[in-house]
């Protein structure tokens, strides 16, 4: 029990001081010195509520994208059934429900369209998997529902292009080193560091910038448009705020035969000439000019509506074709809004709309105090710990607070070197250890004392300190040990932190407090045999 | 050099001649503190309400104005805000739960967050925004049922340990202690009124881990002396264990004390719930490892044949002097 070999002295202290090693890195940074470069230089990362930043939780409404893929189906049908020969007619469209259905004008053309409708669905995948149920009901009706894969999958698709987006935009701000990840099915974590403007983010991310042009009905009833009533292949739009036009809130546009403005090449803020008021110009790429040409040809004379996510910008008239390939935007810009609008269009439409359902921001200087405070109530808990320990062991406490600092190291070390992040509660985690660490310690030096009055010799009573008291202390970390698991599975961010800590320190504290101490305790004995033990 | 000894040796205090009265007022405890739980209730941070929890700085003022931040922003509308002072007397956390009718938008926590920033910001030009937290009322719904089965998991899964590693009478009174234990911290934040947010679940949840350590020592004795003196009557040999174990019991909650105590008075105010909630912890749980986990071995009827007799080294030399010095 008290035999050390060599070979089990150099494998301890060479665990510890490259794990303890491995801590200073983040020491130097904590007290602002420089760390040679040439060494490695692994940090401890600090959270965001100690470095400060702002970790924001985005969701998306997967409804939305349901309803978004049965518009598209729509869509393609359409495209599909007018593309065909012969031409396939088709009526009475309804979106209701959560599906798609539709009534053939001709019913002799069930099967053609069936077969056109099964190239249509047939999954991308692999597997074959339909994305869609068809079904036909009455000889000539057919109704679409998506499969519950499908949905998944559409849904699945649109985060990570969401995704996508939402690095591009962040990076468009110039932000440092941001974290973007997907959680659960339809969730985003945005962490960025240290942030000047966080509401500046959070527009930027949450605007889905879906831009369309839709040419406006001028035949639409002003008192029908005011009280929502769409006229027949109409929808009504309303302004977007501050856009209105002589008190009108809401405008009329045709449906269909309107584009998307998705397919841009370039968006910058600029100036109008004339007014001097700023507007964003886009550049469509080459399909996207063809289109905005022949609907500009098109319709020479008559006004369209510009609408960013569902709300009219402006609606301007069209003096001329505009055949070039860009355009302006106007609206009632300032130029933040409009270089705002810029950027999101150049890293293109959100597939989905992104809500903020939680923001955790905090500034840089109290996270700097937190430090602060955080490092000298550790200090002082620290010393008092450690006079405590000598106070109440002498020699066998200077050991335990040997283990205790090398402890304190390790943890730091394994942390940088792993890659967690330290955070507020991480801070109260390490002051938890150093509480909880030397409990070993008291443990093992309370039963060497209750073995020496019970007339043991010293050899024996520290042999049985330590073995006797193993078994608790095996115990109480194992139960520690599945609270920190359960920690770590509830906690968010910092609390995770606070799990983090407590679970490094309880293999640490077993090595150092337990293992190192009985070498230091055995290599003691040895060289000097005393007769009597102060415990 | 004379060591330290915070309990003297060989106690013998007659813990569980008392253990009645201690387990009816424990009991009426643990039941005091459901009642306040469920008439009083928590005061929920904006981590279980939804919400926003701004903190602020006033750069150029001694002393943040707090009645009139109360009037601006109480007048948006959004119900009366809780202000309080947070550090030095020109910081302030802000605090407002979200209103009922905006539990379901997903994103009125973070409109009304900025609405309030804003005019923060309008009508004080010194003011510094330190921090935001905003949740919303579906985030704030998970997090509390995830808090539930967390503190449920916990518990459960600590006691089947306890059952496997000892026995199930030992696993019924684990549990019954970090039940206690977990009681009365909620029952203090309840009778204080004391801010209730993730990281006191965090806080309970290293409780419901560290309040068990001592319990743990005193069985792990119970133990041991069960198999040591198998005649003893029950009572009698549970004093002896305590009374065994006391310096441990008492050592190792006074080193956890000392550490966390400065983090207490000298930490950062963000930690002060968490700090407090595990300090208070610990002295419940070591209460609880005694008068708690320990009588009730003797109602669920524990005896030395709960053990397989298997003597140890030490044991056998000692029954053999024992037996030796009884001979005359």
């Amino acid at each position: 029990m008290l035999d050390f070999p060599v070979w089990k002295k150099v494998w301890f202290w060479g665990v510890a001081l490259i794990c303890a090693a491995l801590a200073l890195p983040s020491l130097f940074s904590l007290a602002n010195a420089p760390w040679p470069s040439a060494l490695p230089n692994a940090q401890v990362n600090l959270g965001l509520d100690l470095a400060g930043g702002s970790h924001i939780l985005l969701e998306a409404e997967k409804g939305q994208v349901a309803q978004q893929r049965i518009e598209n189906m729509e869509e393609s049908v359409r495209a599909r059934f007018r593309a065909a020969s012969p031409r396939i007619a088709i009526g009475d469209i309804s979106r209701t429900n959560g599906r798609l259905s539709f009534m053939l004008k001709d019913a002799s053309q069930v099967d053609a369209a069936r077969d056109e409708l099964v190239n249509l669905t047939t999954g991308a995948g692999l597997t074959g998997q339909r994305d869609w149920d068809i079904r036909v009901e009455d000889g000539n009706r057919f109704i679409l529902t998506p499969t519950q894969e499908g949905l998944d999958q559409a849904v699945s698709d649109a985060m990570d292009s969401a995704i996508e987006v939402v690095r591009k935009r962040i990076d468009a701000l110039g932000t440092r080193e941001p974290t973007i990840i997907r959680q659960g099915d339809a969730r985003i974590v945005v962490q960025v560091p240290g942030l000047d403007d966080p509401d500046a983010l959070k527009q930027l991310i949450g605007q889905t910038a879906k831009l369309e042009f839709k040419m406006v009905d001028e035949n639409a009833a002003p008192n029908d448009v005011a009280n929502g009533i769409a006229p027949p292949g109409d929808e009504i739009v309303p302004y977007a705020e501050g856009s209105e036009v002589g008190g009108v809130s809401a405008i009329a546009v045709k449906r269909l035969g309107g584009i998307k403005g998705d397919q841009l090449t370039n968006a910058q803020q600029s100036f109008e000439q004339q007014t001097n008021r700023p507007v964003v110009s886009i550049t469509f790429n080459q399909q996207g000019g063809a289109k905005f040409a022949e609907l500009t040809q098109q319709n020479v004379g008559k006004r369209f509506a510009i609408i960013l996510d569902g709300k009219v910008l402006s609606a301007p008239s069209i003096n001329e074709p505009i055949l070039g390939g860009s355009a302006q935007i106007s609206g009632s810009f300032s130029v933040e809004s409009a270089t705002q609008l810029a950027i999101a269009l150049r890293s293109g439409a959100l597939p989905v709309d992104l809500t903020v359902v939680e923001e955790r921001t905090v500034g840089p200087d109290l996270g700097a105090d937190s430090i602060k405070k955080g490092l000298i109530a550790m200090g002082v808990g620290s010393l008092l710990v450690i006079v405590l320990m000598i106070g109440s062991y002498g020699r066998f406490g200077i050991y335990a607070t040997a283990a205790l600092i090398i402890n304190v190291l390790m943890i730091l070390g394994i942390m940088a070197q792993i890659g967690t992040t330290l955070t507020l509660p991480g801070i109260a985690g390490f002051v938890l250890t150093i509480g909880a660490a030397v409990d070993a310690n008291v443990l093992i030096y309370e039963r060497i004392r209750e073995e020496r009055k019970r007339g043991r010799r010293v050899f024996t009573s520290v042999e049985n300190g330590y073995k006797e008291a193993s078994r608790a202390i095996y115990d109480a970390n194992i139960t520690n040990f599945i609270a920190g698991v359960l920690l770590f599975a509830f906690g968010s961010g910092p609390v995770r932190g606070f799990a983090v800590v407590l679970i490094i320190g309880l293999f640490t504290s077993v090595f150092t407090g337990v293992a190192m101490t009985r070498m230091w305790v055995a290599g003691w004995l040895r060289a000097k045999r005393p007769a009597d033990l102060t415990i | 050099m004379r060591l330290i000894k915070l309990v003297p040796d060989n106690t013998n205090i007659h813990f569980l001649r008392w253990r009645v009265p201690f387990y009816i007022i424990s009991c009426l405890l643990i039941a005091a503190s459901w009642g306040l739980v469920l008439t009083k209730g928590l005061n929920y941070g904006v981590d279980f309400a939804g919400g926003q929890e701004i903190q602020a700085t006033f750069t150029k003022q001694e002393e943040a104005p707090i009645a009139s931040l109360r009037e601006l922003i109480g007048g948006l509308g959004y119900g009366e805000p809780v202000i309080q002072r947070f550090g030095e007397a020109n910081e302030v956390s802000i605090r407002s739960k979200l209103p009922e009718e905006a539990e379901g938008n997903p994103g009125a926590a973070a409109q009304i967050s900025k609405q309030i920033t804003s005019a923060i910001s309008t009508a004080y030009p010194d003011v510094r925004i330190d921090g935001v937290s905003t949740v919303s009322g579906k985030v704030s719904g998970e997090f509390r049922e995830m808090a539930i089965y967390a503190l449920g998991a916990a518990m459960l899964a600590i006691s089947l340990y306890i059952w496997v590693r000892f026995e199930w009478q030992f696993g019924v009174g684990a549990l019954f202690a970090l039940f206690h234990d977990v009681s009365l911290t909620l029952g203090l934040f309840a009778l204080f009124q004391m801010e209730f947010s993730l990281q006191i679940i965090a806080a309970i949840l290293a409780i419901i881990g560290y309040s068990l350590n001592d319990t743990i020592v005193v069985y792990d004795r119970i133990r041991e002396d069960l198999k040591k003196y198998r005649k003893m009557p029950l009572p009698e040999l549970l004093d002896m264990s305590v009374n065994e174990t006391l310096a441990r019991t008492v050592m190792t909650s006074a080193t956890l004390l000392v550490a966390l105590i400065p983090l207490l008075i000298f930490g950062p105010e963000s930690l002060f719930g968490l700090v407090a909630a595990i300090t208070v912890g610990i002295f419940v749980g070591t209460y609880s490892s005694i008068y708690m986990a320990a009588p009730i071995l003797i109602w669920l009827g524990v005896s030395g044949e709960s053990f397989i007799p298997n003597e140890s080294d030490i044991d056998r030399q000692e029954r053999l002097a024992r037996e030796r010095a009884a001979k005359p």
